[in-house]
């Protein structure tokens, strides 16, 4: 069963969702900046927000369409919601907020069925708390479980894990992506947390300011940021100007000079013109250090450069280098300790051409 | 103690509550939840008896009663008798001087109550009058006694209304407010003290109940 959705909705004056993509079985993240309009997305296409325009459907049931005056309520469109806050009802217990989309079935199949997803998403024990007495990961699970209890057609989920630390998380996604395995809905994913991109989905729709900007695997809308916020969320540290100079086609590379230095950068070759200013993003984990002029090297790109700062942080050891302009650089404390890096000493920095990205051209 | 006028009240008073329950909760629900953009006029409509002079309101009351209003007519034909001056008339009046004191306290503890899980409740497949029943009135408890108990005192305690519309008839309209003031006026202090410290126990009472009800029994604030 395939969700199809159109959506167009104003939210101010100056800002508007306008976008349409479709979602088969498995999950699909809505992966965008805050702001971006995933959670407006979520609510169009649960009900919960009336869209000016468009049309969403999943299979051949049509639950929205502006042009037909189709809308039908959320309370009719079966389709699961797990909000960013859990929204679960307090004075109920696990147990009596599992069941209640369910009081619509006999008793026996009632309990059967909240025993059962209590079971899977390992729940049987706080069953008689209320939300208050329970932790936040088990809170979590329970509002997974009151949305799956009633075998929605489709689910949505907005940010559901972001309050949890990295094992909860993990634990979570493992469990919902069992119980998806035998049922193959979809399930829409909001989030704005690149772990969870790469943990969950197997496919990223990323989303700028009401549009979706790049569709496709995980890894090649995370590796191809197509806007600054996207490259900042998707953890590229590094994002500055440069204006290409020189397009080598046959190379398959382009040259360009850093904006406002005399530093040159050899970036893939992409569609920027001879002349135009781009963005370009580059991870501070896909750059080398080294303390002398290297040789012999593949790496197209070598700087000099001034350590400017040194910070240290778990285990991970964050350089700042002035090579023209600060570029930041992350290393693990064994390279810090062995080659002896302090600030205010120069280095090399190393970067392969296709560890930069373009981001946009201007 | 003038205990007929006492049980007269205590009738008068649970007679009042539990008819102003059933019509403040869909008004109060009304004011919480619509968009209307006019929504403030019947605000203030409902408030009215808050700021009107008792006197005001039971002349209205009792020009809307009288043999000649088409509700005085409509009920002398079904029951043979004017309305003006009967308990009835006194029950109806009762209801509209009490209204903004079972509607305000409603209507604030519905409004209080988190709209996400108004949603959550429709995404769970479950209509609005069930999700009234389900989720904003089992966490409006404490609003709703507050509610119950305000009309019941207010009724308790009101005079104006009562005299104007009601007049001073023992066992019929009488309330205990009307007979302290009958008590003074004939200079039968010792009863009217009576009744008066009877009356102020009461009320303590009542309050003492309403402001330990304003602690909410699930603190949602725990919730993150």
């Amino acid at each position: 069963m395939t969700l199809a959705v159109r959506l167009r909705k104003r939210l101010t004056p100056h800002f508007a969702v306008d976008l349409e993509f479709t979602a088969s079985a498995g999950v699909t993240i809505l992966f965008g900046a805050s702001g971006s309009g995933k959670t407006t997305v979520l609510r169009c296409v649960a009900g919960l927000l009336r869209a000016d325009e468009g049309r969403v459907a999943i299979g051949d049931l049509v639950v929205f369409d502006a042009a037909a005056a189709i809308d039908v309520p959320a309370s009719k469109r079966g389709f699961g919601f797990v909000f960013q806050d859990l929204a679960l009802f307090p004075h109920l217990t696990a147990q009596e907020n599992i069941a209640y989309g369910l009081s619509a079935l006999p008793p026996h199949e009632r309990n059967t069925r909240v025993a059962k997803i209590a079971s899977a998403f390992r729940l049987e024990s706080v069953m008689l708390r209320r939300p208050a007495e329970i932790s936040g990961g088990q809170r979590q699970r329970v509002g997974l479980a009151r949305s799956l209890v009633t075998d929605p057609r489709v689910l949505l989920l907005d940010e559901p894990l972001a309050a949890l630390d990295h094992d909860t998380q993990s634990r979570i996604i493992e469990d919902l992506r069992a119980w998806n395995a035998a049922r193959r809905i979809p399930i829409l994913y909001v989030t704005h947390s690149q772990r969870e991109v790469f943990a969950l989905g197997d496919r990223v729709i990323a989303l700028h300011e009401g549009t979706v900007t790049a569709d496709g695997a995980p890894e090649a809308v995370m590796n191809a940021p197509a806007t600054d916020a996207m490259a900042s969320l998707a953890g590229f540290e590094n994002v500055f100007d440069a204006v290409v100079h020189q397009r080598l086609e046959s190379a398959g590379v382009m040259r360009s000079r850093i904006d406002g230095t005399a530093v040159d950068l050899e970036l893939p070759l992409g569609f920027a013109r001879e002349g135009t200013i781009i963005r370009v993003a580059i991870r501070a984990g896909d750059i080398l250090i080294a303390t002398e002029p290297p040789r012999g090297l593949s790496a197209r790109n070598v700087m000099p450069g001034r350590i400017v700062a040194l910070v240290t942080e778990r285990a991970q050891v964050k350089l700042t280098v002035d090579v023209g302009i600060e570029m930041h650089v992350q290393i693990t404390p064994t390279a810090r300790d062995t080659l002896g890096l302090r600030v205010g000493e120069t280095v090399w920095v190393i970067l392969k051409t296709h560890s930069c990205r373009v981001v946009s051209a201007r | 103690m003038d205990w007929t006028a006492i049980l007269l009240t205590l009738k008068l008073a649970t007679i009042v509550c539990a008819i102003l329950m059933a019509l403040a909760l869909p008004i109060a629900y009304w004011l919480a939840f619509s968009q209307w953009r006019w929504k403030f006029l019947v605000e203030s409509i409902v408030a009215l008896p808050l700021v009107l002079p008792p006197t005001v309101l039971g002349f209205y009351v009792l020009v809307a009663l009288g043999a000649r209003s088409p509700i005085g007519r409509l009920w002398i034909e079904w029951t043979g008798h004017p309305l003006a001056f009967t308990f009835e008339a006194l029950v109806i009046a009762s209801i509209l001087y009490s209204l903004p004191f079972a509607v305000q306290p409603l209507a604030s503890s519905f409004a209080l109550v988190d709209r996400t899980l108004l949603d959550a409740s429709a995404t769970l497949g479950v209509n609005r009058l069930r999700t009234f029943a389900r989720v904003v009135l089992p966490l409006s408890i404490p609003g709703v006694l507050a509610a119950a108990v305000l009309s019941f005192a207010h009724t308790v305690g009101e005079f104006g209304v009562v005299l104007m519309v009601g007049g001073n008839l023992p066992g019929i309209t009488r309330t205990v407010s009307i007979s302290i003031y009958d008590d003074v006026q004939g200079l039968n202090f010792a009863s009217a003290n009576q009744t008066a410290l009877a009356l102020l126990i009461f009320s303590f009472c009542v309050l003492a109940v309403v402001y330990s009800l304003i602690r909410r029994p699930w603190s949602v604030a725990a919730i993150s």
